[in-house]
């Protein structure tokens, strides 16, 4: 086991780089320009600089005094990465790998997504620092988030609809990829989530990483000791290896992934990628996946189009395999209760994504103590999930 | 001598891909047989998968078809052992990695053993992965097939050297289907590999013409033809014998 941990781009057993050979040396590149960068001063300033004065972080770490005595027990503070510019988590990651990508020369970016905000943060980044941007999208997300796809376009990005497959988020990094097999010289494929080949889901848990690294200052500062949990949602997993990830290394900080549930883990309709999934290879990984017995990937569903993905990074398949993490899941009713709760609460209207987090956290909190601390990831806000949550509700709306 | 190097002795090889099920299992003997008979000298054999990352339209939608068709790994082998029983030719899996490892990579390679397959093609698993599987591979006398990219470069001779069976050489940047016009310069990147290798080396992706063919056997051992093949299939379904038969001579008739 610690000769695999060793590995280069392993998780343990996790990860890896199983991919076309057309894209090793790219991959490969990337690697090289990656290790450069990430060490170079001017490129860290940089980016420290674009992350202060453009998506405006550090990200507020709020007490959320309403919710923590309603529920009664532990204390509850909320990360809110919704308050970032773009409304999310992701554009910590895309400043990063846009400005990586143009340090490399390129001057074309690619991208998959499920909801639209990692489209989003793509296409703002690559406005901002000047690239050419187009963005893989399943045709059925171009429909539920129909006002994020116009939103990039906005941005000056071309949005292709994928009309391969189950036509949501799995087949859009499928078309990426292949997109990027066809044009590697002067693109790079801006990951959106910590999974792929490697060195994505590491560069990915960098520059979200910048999630825990504040939020473990910030309650440091607030309350003089660290969290007793820290709680995130999990799709692919990329706000969750940022929130867990300077907390790794504190024993006593229990880390907790929500996974999308759907219509319930005992029904075929989830994305629940720990608890129903198993070890596979698919989209450049070794990692667990929601496949059946002949190793064909499964059409998975959430309410959520960013949880909707039936893998996981290979990094939290790692933390679940040595127990340091634990997932739990959510369904779509415990979600949308949540999203519900916490704008009545908190006045916060947040993803439906995020709102996972939010529902495991109203099922912890009171079974703690009142000197015990939660903090949640808010990994973005929910003005997009609006429209979904009416008519979840039976809400007809008009716009 | 093993029945992959018998297909390049002495002659140019041509190599012809359908994917296993496609209109259904039944009709995959019957157009692998067709093709034989027509002069393929090598058959490549998809396994369908869910996600083909490395294929193009064309291939994904037979991927689609054949699933639809219930198409299992499991009857793929019992369809290839019918196969071997009836001609010599080397059959060769194209298949992802993930339907191997979910069977499990030795029983796998066990079963490719039994059912008389020689070789396999793995798109998703480079030189750098390929570790895991390899001695497997080795002890049931399977060659474990390497991919050449236009973007290979420096890699080539690493790659080459190692390579079992045949090498597959990507003609072109993306994903598999016809294409009318090949720029890469892939008479250099044969060079390179034969300065490497006394391995054959097969050129595949985009090449569907008579014309395309001849040119490319000039300097390459082999020709390999997919999405044409699979196009002609699509196509016609359960009728496509007769068409399969004559674009297959055709393309064997053009090679030199």
């Amino acid at each position: 086991m610690s000769k695999e941990i060793m590995k280069k781009g392993r998780f343990g057993q996790y990860g890896g780089q199983y991919i076309p050979e057309t894209l090793m040396n790219e991959i490969k590149k990337l690697e090289e320009a990656y290790a450069y960068y990430q060490k170079d001063e001017a490129f860290c300033k940089e980016l420290d600089t674009l992350l202060k004065e453009y998506a405006g972080r550090p990200s507020l770490l709020y007490y959320a005094e309403k919710m923590t005595e309603d529920l009664g027990g532990a204390k509850i503070y909320i990360k809110r990465e919704d308050l970032n510019h773009t409304g999310s988590h992701k554009i910590n990651n895309v400043l990063g790998q846009v400005l990586l990508a143009k340090k490399m020369g390129k001057t074309r970016v690619i991208a998959e997504t499920g909801a639209g905000q990692h489209g989003v943060a793509t296409a703002t980044a690559a406005a901002l620092l000047g690239l050419e941007c187009e963005i893989f999208m399943g045709k059925l997300d171009t429909q539920r988030q129909a006002l994020n796809v116009y939103r990039m376009e906005l941005l000056g990005a071309k949005v292709h609809p994928v009309t391969s497959g189950t036509m949501t988020l799995k087949d859009a990094v499928n078309e990426a990829m292949r997109e990027w097999t066809n044009r590697v010289d002067d693109t790079l494929y801006v990951l959106g989530s910590v999974m792929g080949p490697h060195p994505f889901p590491t560069i990915v848990r960098d520059f979200q990483s910048v999630i825990s690294k504040e939020a473990r200052e910030q309650i440091l500062e607030k309350e003089g000791k660290l969290p007793d949990a820290v709680v995130a949602c999990v799709g692919g997993g990329s706000n969750a290896m940022g929130m867990f990830y300077n907390f790794i290394g504190d024993e006593n900080v229990r880390l907790i992934g929500c996974e999308a549930a759907g219509h319930g883990i005992n029904t075929d309709q989830h994305a629940a990628t720990i608890a129903k999934g198993s070890l596979g290879v698919f989209h450049g990984m070794k990692s667990l996946f929601c496949q059946n017995e002949e190793g064909q990937i499964s059409e998975v569903y959430s309410i959520s189009a960013g949880l909707d993905y039936p893998g996981i990074g290979p990094e939290h398949a790692y933390l679940h395999e040595t127990g340091r993490a634990r997932y739990v899941s959510i369904t779509d009713e415990e979600a949308v209760s949540a999203f519900e709760y916490i704008a009545r609460t908190e006045g916060i209207i947040c993803a439906i994504e995020s709102a996972h987090a939010v529902a495991h956290v109203m099922k912890l909190a009171p079974t703690m103590s009142k000197d015990e601390i939660i903090i949640i990831c808010l990994s973005g806000r929910g003005d997009k999930d609006v429209a979904a949550i009416a008519r979840y509700r039976g809400v007809d709306l008009h716009e | 001598m093993s029945r992959i190097d018998k297909a390049f002795e002495n002659k140019k090889a041509f190599i012809a891909f359908l994917t296993a099920g496609d209109p259904n299992l039944e009709k995959t003997e019957e157009y692998v047989l067709k093709m034989v008979e027509a002069g393929a000298d090598l058959i490549e054999i998809g396994i369908p998968f869910s996600d083909p990352i490395a294929e193009g339209i064309v291939i994904q939608e037979a991927n689609i078809r054949a699933l639809r068709a219930k198409t299992t790994v499991e009857k793929v082998f019992e369809k290839v052992k019918s196969i071997r029983r009836k001609t010599d030719v080397p059959l060769v899996f194209l298949t992802y990695l993930n339907p191997v490892f979910h069977y499990g990579y030795d029983a796998f390679l066990a079963k490719c053993k039994e059912c008389g397959v020689d070789g396999i093609i793995i798109p998703d698993m480079p030189y750098e992965e390929k570790g895991e599987i390899l001695d497997i591979a080795g002890k049931y006398d399977v060659d474990l097939i390497s991919m050449i990219a236009p973007t290979s470069e420096e890699r080539i001779g690493m790659i080459a050297s190692k390579a079992k069976g045949f090498v597959y050489v990507v003609s072109s940047m993306g994903v598999t289907g016809v294409r009318s016009e090949i720029k890469t310069d892939l008479e250099s990147i044969v060079d390179v590999i034969k300065k490497n290798t006394d391995t054959p080396a097969a050129i595949g992706f985009g090449i569907s013409t008579p014309e395309q063919a001849s040119h490319f056997s000039q300097f390459a051992d082999g020709v390999i033809v997919g999405s044409a093949i699979v196009k002609i299939i699509a196509k016609n379904g359960e009728n496509a014998g007769e068409e399969l038969y004559n674009y297959v001579k055709s393309m064997k008739d053009a090679i030199v």
